[in-house]
């Protein structure tokens, strides 16, 4: 079966997106991208400098670029830094964050959205990160984003899921996709995003701050591809502890 | 919430703070290092004697904090002293205005072609350093500097004296993102003894500087104390605890601590209470635990060797190609630096030896995408 993620105007394979940051070397880029099989990354237009050295010069080819806004603290920031990407030869597609609380690291949603407002108008593909909130995900897919990114935890905290039962009405509600990024620390976690719905997940400390940066890009793969097959197949009916195990053939079935 | 941290730190009772760190226990510690959101007293009891016997602990925690929340990139930058010539009687200070040696100041041209030659060098991140000459090295002369240069890096820091808020905001219009201000000690007394003439003995007025920057737009504002002038139970607690009040004050700015240990310069001075090299350690790694964000800079009064151990640990900002020297990069100098460095690594070791440790040099980290050279070079 062909399960493609479509978003942007292209076709995707893989429903993992991935990072380049927090790295021992940028010269891991390469294998965790082949590694995972991703085919979106994303990567900090604070940190590309003009030089040619650096992160760009690590991105293989094939990959769709997505740039991201890290670093921005207003809606005019984030505006900026999609325009620069823009004029750098990015692409026109473009991650959405302002965060202006240091401390916390959450992203502002009202910002977010006017950003989200400004650049979708310009004809970018906007991808807002985003607090799991069915209001500022509405106030972004109403102006133009492509897609909302809700976290999962707080960004670089690889707590997992934490934010499930709101992420869950978010899946439930929104018409554009909904790609979790953020807190995804182990491949469990992104494994049960994609099995509650989700329609990809992007990782990047979890894979950063791994012993094995490709191996683990590797694991995180696996995962999303097997919570995607779960959720396409659609999940047997649970039990709770409480009600006890169901025997598989029934007991009452030897009456006619 | 107080109105500032000087009403804050107020509040807090040295002596009591004393009978405090005595009585902590080794089940305090265990608290601390298992805390979600570590709290004051938990950092107090990171740093108490009952804390040395799980130093090794305190590292492990501390470098899995910075690995989640900077991976493993180290960000790098280099000062640029622009004027020795100052007015404060700072006791342990090689730039005091009673030592009798030779002064520079550089004019705004001689600043540029400076910083020139360390944009040549590949730096994107510049601090710029000055003594404290008001008239002579007037907020209006650091701003002309960086108006000048601001085209070509990516992010200009200060480590000047105390200015009002109005100066911090036109340093921050010119193109500055980032200021230090080291407090040196937040014992008032000592304070004052350590600094007994010169605009920088009023310790009220330096105590909230970093306040006023944060009130300008400052981006990012760091703070220290000079280790070994007041033991680290008041001085490192002070430190940690103000950055920590910050970050809640100011949610928008990033707070930022040094940790520098004070260490030989021009003229005597006998030093207090010296930090050895397990007490040092202990004490930044309470830091990273109290401070799991706050990004850590050590400069190169460490040596290498320390320092390459810091990043391992909690470290997460290092200068590199460092001369406390005025000038020094394309006018001659002669004039004595301000402290001794010990660690001389280029930008090109330094990135070598950090890759060899499995850590990345990071030159870029932030540019202002207002500002005209980020259209330009991207």
């Amino acid at each position: 079966m062909n399960d493609f993620f479509e978003i942007g105007g292209v076709q995707l394979k893989s429903r993992l997106f991935v990072g380049t940051g927090k790295y021992r070397s940028d010269d891991l880029i390469p294998a965790v991208c082949a590694a995972s099989g991703s085919e979106v990354i994303t990567v900090a237009m604070r940190r590309v400098d003009g030089s040619g050295r650096g992160i760009m010069g690590h991105i293989p080819s094939g990959m769709h670029l997505l740039p991201n806004t890290s670093g921005a603290r207003t809606a005019e920031e984030a505006v900026r830094l999609a325009r620069i990407a823009k004029a750098a030869g990015c692409g026109n597609w473009i991650k959405i964050e302002v965060i202006s609380d240091s401390r916390r690291l959450l992203p502002d949603g009202y910002a977010t959205a006017r950003a989200t407002e400004i650049l979708a108008g310009e004809g970018f593909v906007v991808f807002p990160y985003i607090n799991a909130d069915l209001y500022v995900a509405r106030a972004c897919a109403d102006a133009g984003a492509a897609c909302v990114m809700p976290l999962a935890a707080p960004i670089g905290t690889n707590r997992g899921l934490r934010c499930r039962e709101m992420i869950g009405v978010l899946i439930d509600e929104m018409k554009v996709p909904v790609v979790v990024d953020a807190g995804l620390g182990r491949p469990s976690e992104a494994c049960e995003a994609m099995e509650m719905g989700a329609d990809a997940c992007l990782v990047n400390t979890g894979i950063a701050s791994s012993g094995d940066a490709p191996a683990m890009a590797r694991a995180f793969a696996l995962a999303v591809e097997a919570g995607r097959a779960a959720w396409l197949a659609g999940p047997g009916a649970a039990r709770s502890h409480d009600e006890g195990a169901a025997a598989s053939s029934p007991l009452t079935g030897f009456l006619r | 919430m107080a109105d500032s941290f000087e009403q804050y730190w107020a509040g807090f009772d040295r002596a009591q703070r004393e009978r405090d760190v005595e009585l902590m226990t080794a089940q305090d510690v265990r608290g601390a290092l298992s805390a979600e959101n570590p709290s004051p007293r938990d950092f107090l009891a990171l740093l108490s004697p009952a804390a040395a016997p799980f130093l090794e602990d305190m590292a492990r925690r501390a470098r899995e904090l910075t690995t989640r929340h900077f991976g493993y990139a180290v960000n790098i930058f280099t000062p640029l002293y622009i004027s020795d010539v100052c007015t404060n009687h700072c006791r342990y200070c090689g730039f005091n205005a009673k030592n009798r040696q030779k002064r520079t100041h550089l004019s705004v041209e001689e600043a540029v072609r400076e910083a020139m030659a360390i944009r040549d060098e590949g730096f994107e991140e510049i601090l710029l350093l000055t003594g404290e000459a008001p008239r002579l090295s007037s907020p209006q002369y650091i701003a002309d500097v960086v108006r000048r240069i601001r085209g070509h890096f990516a992010s200009i820091g200060i480590e000047v004296y105390s200015l009002e808020e109005r100066d911090y905001r036109m340093l921050v219009e010119a193109g500055v993102s980032s200021m230090t201000m080291f407090q040196e000690t937040y014992n008032p007394e000592l304070y004052a003894w350590l600094h007994p003439a010169g605009p920088k003995s009023n310790y009220s007025y330096r105590l909230n500087a970093p306040e006023r920057a944060c009130r300008a737009g400052m981006r990012s504002v760091g703070l220290g104390a000079l280790l070994g002038l007041d033991r680290v139970e008041h001085d490192g607690f002070a430190t940690g605890l103000h950055a920590w009040w910050l970050q809640r004050r100011y949610p928008g700015v990033d707070i930022a601590v040094s940790i520098p240990r004070i260490c030989s310069h021009e003229g005597s001075f006998d030093i207090p209470h010296e930090l050895d090299d397990r007490r040092f350690v202990q004490y930044v790694s309470a830091l990273r635990i109290f401070l799991p964000r706050a990004s850590i800079t050590c400069s190169s009064r460490e040596s290498a060797d320390m320092r390459n151990h810091l990043v391992q640990i909690c470290v997460n900002r290092v200068s590199a190609g460092v001369s406390t020297a005025v000038g020094g990069r394309v006018k001659l100098v002669e004039t004595p630096p301000q402290f001794d460095i010990t660690d001389s690594r280029s930008m090109a070791v330094m990135e070598q030896e950090l890759a060899e440790l499995g850590f990345q040099a990071v030159l870029k980290d932030w540019e202002d995408p207002t500002a005209d050279r980020a259209e330009v070079s991207a």
